[in-house]
């Protein structure tokens, strides 16, 4: 009886696409006719002999925004990780199959996973300013890498195109962290374009932040879509619909003896898709709402 | 009002059991912090009414001697400074690299870095006499420095060096990780992440735990005299010559029969005093000062 109601409840919502307003995304064929950035194939994630993620096959296009959704501990975090090797970081962390960027091997033996760090830019959780002053946050990249020109007018354009500048371009010598959550975090995109990246990673940029600043970040994706290319991991069903061309949908795999969990890719496709017209099954529940 | 107040029930305490013993515990605590309190403020007050008129120009400048009167300990209060200005010179450079190492590079699955690690806390509980003899055998006798300043400097670095680790690894420990990962994201290599973020944010930290254990060195008083920091220096001491120091200075004078010379002592324990609590001053203000919310 009580299932019965739900189900009423949510056909017409799936029936009439209104699960999310699908507003900004590509057709598939536009996004696939553009270069392949990324080229995922048969990903394995194991951190000290268990297994996080597995069997994951996905390309990412150039100037597109990719957002990775899934129920937590799908793996989605993890994958989004493998991109710029921050698992590196992580003890006992191995990472099989190939990530190729623009046709070379991510975790080939001769790379430079500093370079591809610069390349390949990052936006964490929860904003993660250094304890230093705003112009120094944003300075701070480009120094390490030796980067040439005039370090005042990097400082700027970055903080332009994160939408912050005129908020503070009168105190660029104030401490970061007396910012608010949502300029924190824009602070921080503003300190990974600082390095000229091709690609901006976010993992959940927006979970920590008040609505008003979540649609200001959404907002800038779609503008940093023009120059980047951007990959979004999202708890927030709405938020991908809002922002993604392409969208992935991870799921938990659990193993018979109920011991082992780990993250599966089910699905990958347009975001319209995904939201619309999803082909698993458990995207569609997933989606809708009824699982997860 | 009235007819509220007959319908509930009253609130007028009737002291049952655990409101009384909710009372005895806060008497018994502040008992306790008497104790222990108290027992510092008196001794510090019988030092300066016992001290005080003693701490003139002459104990401040003057250099030692039999006659009380003529009585000072310049070289001593020098020998003091010297020592610990070798100590933050030697302990501050070994002992922040030490926790760079083990809280930033040290693989903590290796049994050998696990050891070292123990050991670290087992050797700040090791008594200072022990680094006396251990400096007396090899610092002393052993590479053949001699009795002087340098030798004393070396063992009060041995004795205050696990102490200047541990707190320095604290520090380095609260410096979040977020911060480390958004270095790394930008493509700063291990060392830029190291020196330009994780080392600026602990400096606070690193300063305090560095200046109490410096405090600590300057109060020592056992290993020293183990090392011959011998009583009577009638110069100034130098890097590489005897020496006495400000608490053996002080243990010598109690030692004397005469009563003057206790008096003697008492100025001395006030100037080792003001020494002590002017470094604790200044680790507390930097903490106070750069304390960080993150």
């Amino acid at each position: 009886m009580v299932s019965e109601d739900m189900t009423q409840m949510e056909s017409p919502r799936i029936d009439s696409g209104k699960i999310a307003e699908v507003s900004h995304g590509l057709e598939r064929s536009v996004v696939e006719r553009r270069d392949k950035v990324f080229s995922v194939s048969d990903l394995r994630v194991a951190y000290g002999g268990n297994i996080a993620l597995q069997d994951v096959n996905l390309d990412v296009h150039k100037n597109t925004v990719t957002a990775f959704i899934g129920p937590s501990g799908c793996g989605k975090s993890t994958f989004i990780r493998c991109f710029n090797r921050m698992n590196d970081l992580i003890p006992g962390a191995k990472v099989s199959g190939t990530v190729l960027y623009h046709g070379e091997d991510l975790y080939g033996r001769d790379v430079d996973e500093v370079e591809i760090r610069r390349r390949i830019g990052m936006v964490f959780q929860k904003p993660n300013p250094f304890p230093k002053s705003i112009y120094d946050n944003i300075a701070f990249g480009p120094r390490v890498l030796g980067m040439d020109g005039s370090m005042d007018e990097r400082v700027e354009g970055s903080l332009r195109q994160a939408a912050l500048w005129e908020e503070v371009k009168d105190r660029l010598k104030d401490g970061a962290l007396g910012l608010s959550g949502g300029q924190q975090q824009r602070l921080c995109i503003a300190r990974a374009l600082a390095v000229e990246p091709e690609v901006i990673l976010m993992d959940e940029p927006a979970s920590a932040l008040d609505p008003i600043s979540t649609t200001r970040i959404e907002d800038l994706m779609h503008e940093l879509k023009r120059n980047y290319t951007i990959i979004i991991v999202t708890h927030n069903m709405q938020q991908a619909a809002r922002v993604a061309d392409m969208t992935a949908f991870f799921s938990v795999l659990v193993d018979e003896d109920g011991a082992g969990r780990r993250g599966i890719l089910v699905e990958y496709d347009s975001t319209t898709k995904i939201f619309t017209t999803p082909s698993d099954k458990r995207t569609e529940d997933y989606v809708t709402g009824r699982f997860g | 009002m009235t007819s509220l107040a007959s319908t509930a029930p009253s609130i007028a305490a009737d002291k049952p059991r655990r409101l009384w013993r909710n009372r005895i515990f806060m008497w018994a605590m502040l008992f306790c912090m008497f104790v222990a309190f108290g027992t510092l403020v008196v001794l510090l007050v019988d030092t300066f009414i016992t001290g005080w008129p003693a701490v003139t120009k002459q104990l401040l400048t003057g250099l030692p001697s039999t006659v009380p009167a003529e009585a000072g300990a310049r070289p001593a209060i020098l020998a003091t400074l010297y020592l610990g200005a070798l100590v933050l010179l030697f302990s501050v450079p070994i002992g922040v690299l030490t926790a760079i190492y083990l809280e930033e590079y040290a693989n903590h699955e290796r049994w050998w870095n696990r050891l070292i690690e123990v050991n670290i806390q087992n050797l700040a509980a090791v008594p200072a006499i022990v680094y006396g003899i251990l400096g007396l055998a090899f610092i002393v006798r052993g590479i053949g420095v001699g009795r002087v300043v340098l030798a004393g400097g070396l063992i009060l670095t041995l004795v205050v060096l696990p102490t200047v680790v541990v707190s320095s690894r604290e520090a380095i420990r609260a410096v979040p990780d977020t911060i480390r990962q958004g270095a790394f994201a930008l493509g700063a290599t291990k060392w830029q992440v190291v020196w330009r973020q994780v080392l600026p944010a602990s400096i606070p930290g690193i300063a305090t735990g560095s200046i109490l254990a410096l405090s600590r060195a300057v109060g020592e008083t056992a290993p020293l005299i183990m090392v011959g920091a011998i009583t009577y220096v009638a110069f100034n001491p130098t890097l590489l010559g005897p020496y006495t120091a400000l608490p053996v200075q002080i243990y010598n004078w109690t030692r004397q029969p005469s009563a003057d010379f206790q008096v003697l002592a008492a100025a001395g324990a006030i100037v080792l005093l003001v020494i002590v609590l002017s470094m604790n001053a200044v680790a507390i203000f930097l903490r106070n000062r750069y304390r960080r919310q993150w």
